[in-house]
């Protein structure tokens, strides 16, 4: 089975950002690039199927970056998957959802694969589009917020998606697409082994030109645009109450949370 | 902004001012991040729990060697063969944890594996050494002696031959994982100089005694082991090599590690203390804003930044084959004096905050004591220099 498990690079996400009012895009230089930690739990749902199905079984993994991402790769490649599909093109700046998954999903029809997995949902942009709009592209069923997959292979997969109240067991054919929640374990470190064997893995990188797309991407392709870029609102000023002792205290706290309700 | 085609670099950070980082490879970055990330996850969270409790849980064990930090710089023997630059930023991620796991990781790897490794016989390799790269087999290392630190070649221990056995008879003393090991590296005097034995610790006359009264390094395990009349096969005598040549050739290995940990000690100090200085507030403005804070915070960085140099250039000659034992005194001697010295000054920053166990500084700042005095003295790294470029012996 191929499995090919998308991923983001994001900037480090405990880094302070700034976005750049002329562009309203996030400013990237300075900022360490990293893999969208929700990616992680993808990769690593990606080798637990690869090491419970053993045989031919391969893990992709597959971006869109530019090619100074490779370092962040290679982690990825550290992690344990055999091999990695960069789409790198200076052509893809300014893509919004529509155009990104447009893109991707010419991309991943060359690349082929039986199984997708992605994390749902990435740290900078926070959309959480991409997925279904791959699905879309790629002409294959999403099985999205997989907690567990507890079968795949001989063309059909059975998961366990999370829901608010517990979880639905489904299932579907091969080949799909799943996005994965932190339930389905810790991403692993990589190991020494890993890291050391991870530069002997193929990055094959993919350029639009061999794509042969046939509408526009990158900003012109984009059909969103950012009109205004704000701050949330700051928080408004706690109330302070002033009590004689600590009873009366308590009893102030009390009546506020009853007041609103939450007791 | 670019003027004439030449970028304008983007300002140094505030730990990194070197940009060190710059001279590391991809590979040895991603080392770096994975051993930090463990860290973050494994260690700091219950360090100051472990320290205070005096103990390190073996499993730690079995998680280092998953990571493949075991014995990571050896060649065969299903460990990895990464290389002294790698293992050095290994040792400094850990000790930023805390010395004592550090310590675990240079004792297991760098004396009790590469003894074995360097010294014993090709059967002995086999049985000890992969199971000791997974974590699954602990070893430690019997070279000091109650009497004998630095002066070890008049140990008392000594073997003799029954038959084709060794009969082991001695004491060994603060010995890191002797509690906890499955096998011990034993210097012995013999009728042929002083041999080296791989024991497993289940030999009979063999015992282990936990050293519980330590303020230092207490998240580690440090032990007195026993020889009594202990019997062990022929092939667990190390077969070539006689006289100090062994243990040294294992001590310079650990010795090396020391030069980065204790650099990640002081970073995790300088760090504490730079946080804590632009928070901590007296006179109506942070201390970070005195001027006295900012030349203590600006002396902490200078060293640590210098000793980070020292170690990677140290490291390099040693990937490259030219570095020196001398070398490895040069920076054992300044690093450990300068983490100290760190640890020391951040604690002043932290004021009474400082000796507590809710910030790091005391414990690391506790931890390079023994760090000062393990694996050579920092008198003895002095001599050892002195002698280098004076010709004069001054040990004795």
């Amino acid at each position: 089975m191929k499995i090919v498990v998308t991923v983001k690079l994001v900037p480090d996400t405990n880094a302070a950002k700034r976005i750049d009012p002329a562009t309203k895009r996030l400013v990237r230089t300075g900022l360490e690039t990293v893999l969208n930690p929700f990616d992680e739990y993808a990769i690593e749902a990606a080798l637990q199927l690869k090491e419970k199905l053993g045989g031919d079984t391969t893990v992709t993994v597959f971006t869109m970056a530019p090619e100074t991402g490779k370092e962040t790769i290679r982690k990825a490649l550290a992690m344990g998957a055999d091999d990695a599909v960069m789409l790198s093109d200076a052509g893809l700046e300014g893509s919004d959802v529509w155009a990104t998954s447009y893109a991707m999903a010419q991309a991943l029809k060359k690349t082929g694969f039986d199984l997708l997995i992605a994390g749902g949902l990435a740290d900078d942009g926070n959309t959480g589009g991409v997925p279904g709009a791959l699905a879309e592209y790629l002409g294959v069923p999403a099985l999205t917020n997989v907690r567990k997959i507890e079968e795949a292979g001989d063309g059909k997969i059975r998961a366990q998606r999370e829901t608010d109240s517990g979880y639905q067991v489904v299932s579907g054919p091969l080949p799909s697409l799943i996005t994965v929640t932190m339930a389905v374990g810790e991403p692993r470190y990589a190991s020494l082994k890993g890291i050391m064997g991870a530069k002997k893995k193929t990055i094959v990188t993919l350029m639009l030109a061999d794509l042969g797309l046939d509408r526009a991407v990158g900003t012109d392709g984009a059909k969103t645009e950012v009109l205004e870029i704000s701050a949330p609102k700051p928080r408004e000023k706690a109330r302070v109450v002033e009590a004689a002792d600590g009873a009366s205290g308590a009893q102030a706290i009390f009546d506020f949370l009853r007041e609103k309700k939450l007791i | 902004m670019t003027i004439a085609g030449h970028k304008h670099a983007a300002p140094p950070g505030a730990v990194d001012l070197l940009n060190i980082d710059a001279l590391y490879s991809e590979e040895e970055r991603m080392i770096r991040d994975t051993v930090r990330a463990f860290v973050r996850d494994r260690v700091l969270p219950n360090i100051a729990e472990w320290f205070e409790e005096g103990l390190l849980p073996r499993e730690l064990g079995t998680e280092l060697g998953r990571l493949g930090l075991l014995g990571m710089h050896l060649h065969g023997y299903g460990c990895p063969g990464a290389s002294a630059v790698a293992y050095g930023i290994a040792c400094m991620e850990l000790e930023a944890g805390d010395s004592g796991v550090r310590s675990f990781a240079s004792v297991q790897g760098s004396l009790a594996m590469f003894a074995i490794h360097r010294w014993a016989s090709e059967e002995q390799k086999q049985l000890w050494l992969p199971r000791m790269a997974r974590g699954e087999a602990l070893g430690c290392f019997g070279l000091t002696e109650p009497d004998f630190g630095s002066n070890p070649g008049d140990m008392r221990t000594h073997a003799r031959r029954d038959g084709s056995d060794w009969i082991i008879t001695g004491t060994k003393m603060w010995i890191t994982n002797g509690g906890i090991a499955d096998v011990a590296v034993i210097w012995a005097q013999t009728d042929e100089g002083i041999r080296g034995f791989a024991v497993p610790t289940t030999a009979k006359g063999f015992s282990a005694h936990g050293i519980e009264r330590k303020l230092s390094l207490r998240a580690s395990v440090t032990s007195e082991l026993v020889l009594d009349n202990c019997r062990v096969p022929a092939e667990c005598a190390f077969p070539e090599v006689r006289g100090l040549r062994g243990p040294l050739a294992c001590l310079n290995e650990a010795r090396y590690g020391i030069i980065w940990g204790t650099m990640g000690a002081a970073r995790a100090c300088y760090e504490t203390a730079l946080d804590y200085a632009k928070h901590r507030v007296q006179f109506d403005r942070p201390i970070a804003g005195y001027q006295i804070t900012q030349e203590k915070l600006v002396n902490m960085l200078l060293e640590l930044n210098k000793g980070t140099l020292l170690a990677l250039h140290i490291g390099r000659m040693k990937d490259e084959g030219r570095a020196h034992p001398t070398h490895v005194s040069f920076g054992k001697l300044n690093n450990v004096r300068e983490a100290l010295k760190i640890a020391r000054e951040a604690r002043t920053i932290l004021g009474a905050n400082g000796v507590t166990l809710e910030y790091p500084v005391i414990r690391h700042m506790n931890n390079l004591e023994s760090v000062l005095t393990y694996e050579g003295t920092s008198e003895v790294h002095t001599l050892i220099l002195g002698q280098h470029i004076t010709g004069e012996n001054a040990f004795m």
